[in-house]
């Protein structure tokens, strides 16, 4: 329990991890401390190469970390595997399903070797694959092995439930329907742990994320917490003949860096609305229309630039 | 709650080693029956190359060593049983569900990793074992063997043939990249095992100093246990030497698993 009673599910201390050992390893997590309460969603956002499925599978119990402690549901995962096991839930990143095996004959292996399992039917329906019972996994999209994947996770009503990456490949309706379902189970008290790259998922889904960056905890706390301070963003095409010397003086409205590419004119700004305000101001004396325009408070994707840089290659909206 | 006792109707409590042995097996049992190339190779293999070594054993004088024709066909049959139902096909079986990330996602569950290889292994061993059955049965009848003379050497034979195959399937496997490097990876031991454990030249018929270190191999205390189980002709220090030969190769192997194996592809 800590200070506010809320019961820590995970706790995560100066965990590091190093592959391939020795001084030549590569360490992929440095050093990396968090905590997870109960009912919580808690999304560990990055790009690819940040350490998100390194941290996730030594949370997941799949190996040792080289350093630092990880407690869930206040055992260790990896040396006391058999108190954790049943109470954990896992999707992992990719596969895991043999080909040749239908849908029906995976999850009732599955349900066999799991605690408390549902019937196998009722779990798969709940995802959406109630009518794929006889097809064989190979035979499956993409997005129905992600739900076959995500319904296996849940067949034993895990505490703890650990998501890699669940809605990469899914299309949009099936992005909707699992973050539904995320939600619907945090509500009935699970704890949800997931890595995404996904700006929109994190910020719309979890309750409290931390930014990975290069194996470090580059920022975390609720998505307010995260933005707050960060800059919003107002951009606009200016009209030719027209430079941003023309505009009123920046500064005074609360811009505090401006980009001019092209055409595309784009302010960051402490105070968004006074920024809009004075430059559509200036535009309606002026008599312009100003195209493209765009108004953003700060939201995930300005802290994450601020953290990754712009080559972050983070996605955003649908999947790639 | 975390510990609530779960009562409602359709679910399982708790599983057991048992059941989740039982899960696995089954699903693996599917797939053995699904891959056409794994079932030919190890339903014929064994059953069509001892006739082809039936002329050369018929040239030795293997009455001088009181055993049959019939029963080094046996014998050989066996040893084919152990080779290709069991060790190749267990080979390329561990190495597909390691690529096809199977074994990671099992050990994110509540199997313990001597579980998952042992459930995997499950159906392998089960025809291995079925097929040794109707082999005895089917060369007692047609090759006139007779009943063996001491059958209760026979059955630690097959349980270190049958243990000791698999558990090499997993070291194998350990060292395998894909399932087709399989073929390559697995032949040492079906070299090996053909030549000196007794499987295609009768351990009789090697010269004696040969024939003591051949007795070293994984898969000739197998042989020469099931092989005295039918002739009779046995020794208590040979029973012993042949059953710690065995013990000892399956200690290596559970040993080489655990620091060796693989459980997921490489990155």
């Amino acid at each position: 329990m800590d200070i506010d009673g809320h019961e820590r599910v995970i706790e995560v201390t100066g965990l590091t991890r190093v592959y391939g050992g020795g001084s030549g390893g590569f360490e992929a997590v440095r050093g990396i401390s968090f905590s997870v309460a109960r009912g919580e969603i808690f999304a560990l956002l990055g790009t690819n190469g940040a350490g998100k499925t390194s941290t996730v599978e030594l949370l997941e119990g799949l190996a040792a970390p080289t350093g630092g402690e990880i407690r869930v549901l206040g055992h260790d995962p990896y040396r006391e595997r058999a108190a954790v096991r049943p109470r954990t839930g896992v999707m992992l990143q990719e596969g895991g399903f043999p080909a040749e095996l239908t849908v029906a004959e995976t999850a009732r292996m599955w349900a066999g070797c799991t605690s408390g399992a549902r019937p196998a039917a009722e779990a798969l329906a709940r995802v959406g694959l109630g009518d794929r019972l006889g097809v064989r996994v190979k035979q499956l999209s993409g997005g129905e092995r992600r739900r076959l994947d995500l319904a296996l996770a849940l067949l034993g009503d895990p505490e703890v439930l650990f998501l890699d990456e669940p809605t990469t490949g899914l299309d949009a309706e099936g992005r909707r329907d699992t973050w539904e379902l995320v939600r619907a189970l945090r509500d009935a008290g699970t704890t949800v742990l997931l890595t995404t790259h996904y700006l929109e998922e994190a910020e719309g889904l979890a309750d409290r994320l931390a930014i990975l960056h290069t194996g470090r905890i580059a920022a975390a706390g609720t998505p307010a917490e995260v933005t707050a301070g960060r800059p919003g963003r107002m951009s606009f095409h200016l009209p030719e003949g027209y430079h941003l010397g023309d505009l009123p003086p920046l500064a005074a409205l609360g811009v505090c860096g401006h980009e001019h590419e092209g055409r595309t004119v784009r302010l960051h700004t402490t105070d968004p609305q006074r920024t809009a305000a004075g430059v559509l101001a200036w535009a309606d004396r002026t008599g312009l229309r100003l195209p493209a325009l765009d108004v953003r408070s700060a939201s995930l994707e300005e802290a994450f630039l601020g953290i990754a840089g712009h080559d972050s290659g983070l996605g955003q909206g649908v999947a790639a | 709650m975390s510990g609530a006792v779960r009562t409602s109707a359709g679910r399982q409590l708790r599983t057991s080693a048992g059941r989740r042995l039982g899960a696995l097996g089954r699903a693996e049992l599917a797939l053995l029956g699904r891959n056409r190339g794994a079932v030919v190779t190890a339903l014929l293999v064994p059953l069509a190359l001892p006739f082809t070594v039936r002329g050369a054993y018929a040239r030795l004088d293997l009455k001088a060593h009181g055993a049959s024709a019939g029963i080094a066909m046996l014998t050989a049959a066996i040893g084919f049983s152990f080779l290709f139902a069991v060790y190749t096909a267990l080979v390329g079986a561990f190495v597909a569900r390691r690529e096809e990330r199977v074994l990671k996602r099992l050990r994110t569950g509540e199997l313990s990793d001597a579980e998952i290889l042992t459930g995997t292994a499950l159906p392998a061993v089960g025809l291995g074992l079925a097929q040794v059955l109707v082999l005895s049965v089917g060369c007692a009848l047609l090759l006139h063997t007779g009943p063996p003379k001491a059958p209760w050497l026979i059955l630690p034979g097959l349980l270190s043939g049958l243990v000791v195959s698999a558990a090499l399937a997993a070291v194998t496997a350990s060292f395998t990249r894909t399932t087709e490097s399989a073929q390559v990876t697995a032949l040492p031991l079906l070299l090996v095992s053909m030549l000196g454990s007794g499987i295609t030249v009768p351990a009789a018929a090697l010269p004696d100093r040969i024939a003591s270190l051949c007795a070293l191999l994984p898969l000739s205390p197998a042989i020469r246990l099931v092989e005295a189980g039918w002739t009779g002709r046995s020794s208590g220090p040979g029973t012993l030497a042949a059953l710690a030969t065995a013990l000892a190769w399956a200690v290596v192997a559970v040993f080489a698993v655990r620091r060796w194996f693989r459980w997921e592809p490489r990155r």
